[in-house]
């Protein structure tokens, strides 16, 4: 079947078998690595992208789904050459090791601060509770979207 | 990674439409609302059905509403438009303490309420919420609709009334002024699916229980409900007393297995204990309900 | 002299931020599976529903026929090229794809090669096997019986089911000791099977190109130039031929250092259809297939005086190593380093008996964030010696206070014969205790008690051994555990750095940068390191076992060292002065009495590659290269204490707190530093409260997926409390120990610890890892669970 799908504001459409997966249409059909898979079962997190403007685990949705719909990934987080405020607080404060479950995390931050501008710690570790990282023991995962939050509000004061 | 095999994919434009396709594609034919419980079976292998009639743009049945003394909640409406809805929180605490810890905050989004009752999972969190709440399934088919009690709604494990062809439309809940529900869980991690769980739903007269509903997942309850300890609840006293019996009646009745979850001891165990604690919850949230209705 | 004296403060080399993180923040990373290659085709492996069978029939013309099968393998193919069996890493011998029998659930039977991968996943399903079951062993304790069947009746000789016998230690002081003691308190635990579960799986891409016969393979590998010997001897390709690349990897933990079927599965399909192909295995495979960790079930003796003080210490260990010994550790080592099991403790005699034992679970184990077995030696000897606290009425942080090691015994040589090299431990366990606010803690769980609230508080101290070699004691499969370094200084003094170990998350593109910008005089954006490419790093055995720092920290700092003498000859002769009237202070070489006099290494550069005529000595250009073998193992050590929360009408567990004090010698970036303790201290959560492989009585395996096998989630983890004290290693080039394991090592305990203290009041003296909900339950009520065995 045919398929087109906004993916970071660009058409991109494909002939596709209706079972692919969201996560392989987005890393084998346009070659959008930066979105990972790590469990099958969607409790990892790992493919976690936008679906229009929610954070989905795209290992567990068909591509065909997403037909005529929205897809942001990590790729698209970067603008005019200027990184998200997301991306700065994780390279800040050491809120990655290894880079699986980076790109996930970020996009759950930036819907977390999008909704939520001024989280608590708590509600950071809640917002994060889908995805499981092996290398940060999340201290630093929080303390980045806390940056990123802070930097946030200074930059609109 | 594991992938589905081959399959069809139709997109419904309608309930109507979807039921059309239905009809067309016959018992090899499989709804597809949210996909967070079809998908991963499909991954298995487990189901492999010929099409999927993707039902999940029907924005029609993706809605909360109160008409009259009725929560109607639309068998699309995602697990996080229930958290997050205020009206169903107001009267209806138990689905609030409910969908805070059913899968996780990314699955909520897209996973939806009718799609998890059609699982039918025996561990599944809002069946036994909706048990407690005696809540009534709409089920849409080719004839129309009927209504469908939600303790008569699963025939089993992963198996429900609703028949092919027909589709899951709405689930209907009664409000009934000075009640209060809660829900109770013990996973082995957040996002885990129950080890076990009771949800419980009280109206009080006064001080003596009138009215009682209690749901149990995970722990072998038939249909998800614990009528025998609903029946030693009313007309008793809300004390501690009343509630140990009823959380003792309800473990004798449930039919926990062993799995890598827990044993069945424990999880009869949990039967009682979170029965008890889901019942308190909900007396404090009718005595707080009942009083300020007295106050307002 | 740029060296330890110039940064063991807790500073380090300094918190700079991480070069890697550029591009995992865009999402521009490049791991195994996002490696594509013109025609590549993809693989996927057929696995064996049962734990133990008699394969009688495999059919396998279906999938063949399948038009988007290019090639299907199995074990009998394999077998006629002398490639059906491979040898593990510790010397024994794992099928490729099973012949005769299949011994473990999910044992590779069969290896598709398709056009993509769902086209292979639909191929296997197109395979026919005809199994005859055979009866299963699932508990280890059942492995040496008469009655258990042989499960590797392949070996010749083998007639039953052990794999080995080992001991070290004195038996008979211990015995003295013992039977002069006081007070003897013993303890029986299970170091549950678990898996070190990185967030990306194993996987492998493998191109042999026909016309130079040379294979290239890219794959998740935390050992790339072992890899690269392994797979010549295996299939028989000239070692020269073949290229090992580590791309990024999503986390090792030990899963990855391994050589799996798989990867063996991808180069024989590139064999045989001159293309390249991937293999990447999901996550079921991932968890029931590849190398778990521990699966210790240990038997514990302490000997103490009445009043206190630790005399000895005994265990008795049975360790399943699953159908094939698939341990990763030094040869000479059968149990690793478990004998390092009298832990910080100052005692008179210590001795422990290993027995290895096969079992129809999947083979390993390895070393999941751990210098082999450390991590079950640490447990065992705090779990005793909280044994001992509770049958003394002692304060356990009071007992251990009194028996550590002192700082005027180091290096301090331990009954079973590790030296360690350096420490201060009751500085670590006096800090972690302020942190705690101990006192504090423990009037706070004597109010709570008395109205019916459980908190508890777990202490635990831990030594690890790290940094594997010597050489002459530690090889794995031959190969000395030394590791190179090659340094190269362009001639604008930009330098490249070459290392044989490998980054799965730990920062060596910027650690390393580090050491050898603060040896030279440069900053770290000065340097760039090369890793993970066989063809372009030196020799060495990889990152495990917290070896990088330990061994190849020190290579680098070898090599930036002998480039600076170089420099100083070139130096001298840019300066018209001796060689040694120089002085190397303040990133340049200076004239000794006139310091305004100096080249730093920029000119230096610049001039060795010039016209300029060099002195004997420097043939030209600075470049240098190293081999360290490690004169011993270092020793980093910590305290750890844990505050819990137990729900005794639940059994849940919330871990309130978690205070850490590590000491790994030198910190080179205390924020990575920082970020290695976090990683470990939620493996500690992991492991003492949910993850767990567990197995029926079938020998199905029960936590195949991550909705069984549960990995902590950010909710599960406290805000980490860090501490931290610096003793640098004495031998060490550069004073750094390693820190990359220490937190998964000394955590659990502690974890398990406290709850067993908040559970004190109920009589419960012990309850086996994993402390979920049901287990904590059971211990309370007397009752306690088997942790890995879904059995009543």
């Amino acid at each position: 079947m045919r398929i087109a799908v906004d993916v970071n504001g660009v058409e991109r459409s494909a002939d596709i078998e209706p079972r692919l997966l969201l996560i392989h249409f987005i890393r084998d059909e346009l070659g959008l690595t930066g979105s990972h898979w790590g469990c099958d079962t969607s409790n990892c997190g790992a493919c976690v992208l936008w679906l229009d403007d929610t954070p989905v685990k795209s290992c567990t949705i068909l591509a065909a789904m997403a037909d005529g719909h929205r897809v942001r990934t990590v790729e698209g987080l970067e603008r005019d050459g200027v990184l998200d405020p997301v991306q700065q607080g994780f390279a800040h404060c050491h809120g990655l090791q290894c880079g699986f479950c980076t790109p996930g995390m970020l996009m759950t931050a930036r819907w977390l601060l999008d909704h939520c501008p001024d989280p608590t710690p708590t509600q950071v570790r809640e917002a994060i509770s889908g995805q499981v990282c092996r290398c940060t023991g999340y201290e630093n995962i929080v303390r980045s979207v806390l940056w990123a939050a802070r930097q946030e509000r200074e930059n609109r004061a | 990674m594991q992938v589905p095999a081959y399959v069809e994919y139709e997109r419904a434009t309608s309930v109507e439409h979807a039921l059309a396709l239905l009809a067309r594609f016959g018992p090899r034919a499989q709804v597809l609302a949210g996909g967070h419980s079809l998908i991963p079976m499909m991954k298995l292998r487990l189901v492999q059905p010929e099409t999927l009639v993707d039902v999940g743009h029907l924005t029609e049945l993706r809605y909360l509403t109160v008409t009259g003394s009725v929560l109607r909640i639309g068998a699309l409406t995602r697990h996080a438009e229930l958290l997050a809805a205020p009206e169903a929180g107001r009267h209806f605490p138990i689905l609030h303490d409910a969908e805070r810890v059913i899968a996780d905050p990314i699955v909520r989004q897209w996973g939806t309420v009718g799609g998890s009752l059609c699982q039918a999972d025996p561990s599944e969190d809002l069946s036994a919420a909706f048990a407690a709440l005696n809540a009534t399934m709409v089920i849409t088919g080719p004839d129309g609709t009927r209504a469908v009690p939600a303790r008569q709604f699963h025939t089993g494990p992963y198996e429900t009334v609703v028949a092919q062809g027909e589709l899951l439309t709405e689930i209907q809940v009664p409000i009934t002024p000075g009640a209060g529900s809660a829900y109770e869980k013990v996973g082995r991690r957040v996002g885990d699916w129950p080890v076990g769980a009771a949800g419980a739903a009280i109206r009080l007269d006064g001080d003596v229980i009138a009215a009682a509903g209690i749901g149990l997942a995970a722990v072998g309850a038939e249909h998800f409900a614990a009528p025998e300890a609903e029946r030693s609840l009313i007309g008793a006293q809300a004390g501690e007393q009343a509630l140990a019996r009823a959380g003792q009646i309800a473990a004798e009745h449930a039919r926990p297995v062993t799995d890598q979850r827990g044993p069945a001891d424990y999880k009869r165990h949990l039967a009682s204990e979170l029965t008890v604690r889901a019942l308190r919850r909900a007396v404090a949230r009718a005595r707080a309900a009942g009083r300020s209705a007295r106050e307002g | 002299m740029t060296g330890p004296a110039d940064h063991n403060g807790r500073d380090g080399y300094g918190a700079v931020a991480r070069k890697e993180d550029a591009r995992f923040i865009r999402g521009l990373g490049t791991f195994i599976d996002d490696v594509t290659m013109p025609g590549m085709l993809h693989g996927a492996i057929l696995r064996s529903p049962l734990p133990h069978a008699v394969i009688t029939a495999i059919d396998t013309s279906a999938a063949e026929a399948h038009p988007g099968v290019a090639a299907v393998i199995t074990g009998a193919m394999l077998a006629e090229r002398g490639l059906a069996w491979m040898p593990t890493l510790s010397g024994d011998v794992q099928p490729v794809l099973a012949t005769d029998k299949v011994r473990f659930q999910g044992q590779e039977v069969a290896f598709v090669v398709a056009r993509d991968r769902y086209a292979a996943r639909d191929a296997l399903e197109l395979i026919t096997v005809d199994y005859e079951p055979l009866p299963v062993v699932v508990e280890a304790g059942q492995a040496l019986a008469g009655s258990a069947p042989v499960i590797r009746d392949d070996r010749p000789g083998q007639a039953d089911n052990k794999i080995f016998d080992w001991s070290a230690g004195d038996a008979e002081a211990t015995e003295r000791v013992f039977a002069a003691a006081d007070v003897v308190v013993t303890g029986d635990m299970l170091y549950p099977r678990c898996h070190p579960a990185p967030l990306e799986t194993c996987g492998a891409v493998a191109d042999l190109d026909r016309v130079s016969g040379r294979l290239t393979i890219w794959a998740t590998t935390q050992a790339p130039h072992p890899h690269r010997t392994f797979y010549s001897l295996i299939t028989g390709l000239p070692e020269h031929k073949i290229r090992v690349i580590s791309p990024d990897i999503g986390g090792g933990f030990g899963n990855k250092v391994p050589i799996y079927p798989g990867y063996v599965c991808a180069i024989v399909g590139s064999m045989l259809t001159g293309r390249p192909v991937k293999w990447v295995e999901d996550r079921s495979e991932n968890l029931m297939a590849t190398s778990f960790a521990r699966d210790y079930h240990m038997h514990g003796e302490i000997a103490a005086t009445r009043d206190g003080t630790i005399l000895g210490l005994r265990a008795r260990v049975l360790a399943d190593h699953g159908a094939f010994n698939g341990a990763a550790q030094p040869t000479k080592f059968p149990a690793g380093f478990f004998h390092i099991f009298t832990g910080s403790y100052d005692l008179r005699a210590a001795h422990c008996e290993v027995t290895g034992v096969y079992t129809n679970k999947a083979p390993g184990g390895v070393a999941y964030s751990c210098s082999f077995r450390v991590t079950e030696a640490v447990y065992l000897v705090e779990r005793m010696v909280d044994l001992l606290a509770a049958e003394l009425g002692a304060d356990p942080a009071e007992l251990r206070m009194r028996n550590l090691l002192r700082p005027e015994q180091f290096p301090y040589t331990c009954p079973t014969g590790w030296e360690y090299d350096s420490g201060d431990y009751p500085r670590a366990l006096r800090m972690a205790l302020d942190i705690a606010g101990y006192p504090e803690l423990r009037r706070e769980q004597a109010e709570r008690r008395a109205h019916g609230e459980y908190m508890g508080i777990g202490i635990s101290f831990f030594t690890e051994g790290v940094g594997a070699g010597p050489r002459k004691h530690m090889d794995i499969l031959g190969l000395g555990m030394a590791d190179g370094a090659d340094l190269r200084v362009y001639p604008t003094g930009a330098a490249v750095l070459a290392i044989s170990c490998q980054t799965q998350g730990q920062g060596h593109e910027t650690t390393f940068a580090q050491i050898v910008a603060a040896e030279l005089g440069l900053s770290p954006d000065d340097v760039e390191v090369v890793h993970g490419d066989t063809d372009r790093t030196p020799f060495g055995l990889g990152t495990y076992g917290s070896r990088s720092t330990a061994v190849s920290g020190a290579a680098a700092a070898i090599a930036a060292r002998r480039v600076r003498e170089r420099a100083k000859i070139v130096a001298a002769a840019m300066l018209e002065a001796a060689p040694e009237d120089l002085e190397w202070s303040d990133g340049a070489w200076r004239v000794r009495g006139d310091p305004e006099q100096c080249r730093d290494i920029r000119q230096i550069a610049m001039a060795a590659h010039s016209g300029l005529e060099l002195p004997a000595g420097v043939e030209g250009h600075l470049d240098a290269g190293s081999v360290y073998n490690p004169p011993n193992l270092t020793f980093p050590f910590g305290a750890y204490i844990c505050v819990t929360d137990v729900d005794p009408g639940t059994g849940v567990v919330t871990v309130r707190r978690f205070i850490a004090v590590d000491d790994c010698g030198v910190r080179i970036n205390p924020m990575i530093v920082a970020g290695q303790i976090h990683r470990g201290l939620a493996d500690g959560i992991g492991m003492a409260l949910m993850q767990a492989i567990s197995f029926d009585s079938d020998g199905n395996c029960l936590a195949g997926s991550f909705m069984d096998y549960l990995l902590p989630t950010a909710v599960e983890c406290p805000s980490w409390e860090l501490g931290s004290t610096v003793t640098p290693s004495p031998h060490h080039p550069i004073g750094a120990k390693g820190i990359g394991e220490s937190a998964t090592v000394g955590s659990p305990a502690a974890v398990v610890n406290s709850v067993i203290d908040a559970l004190a009041p109920f009589g419960v003296r012990h309850a086996d890892m994993p402390l979920t909900p049901a287990a904590v339950w059971r211990a309370i009520q007397g009752r306690p669970l088997r942790p890995d065995l879904a059995t009543s």
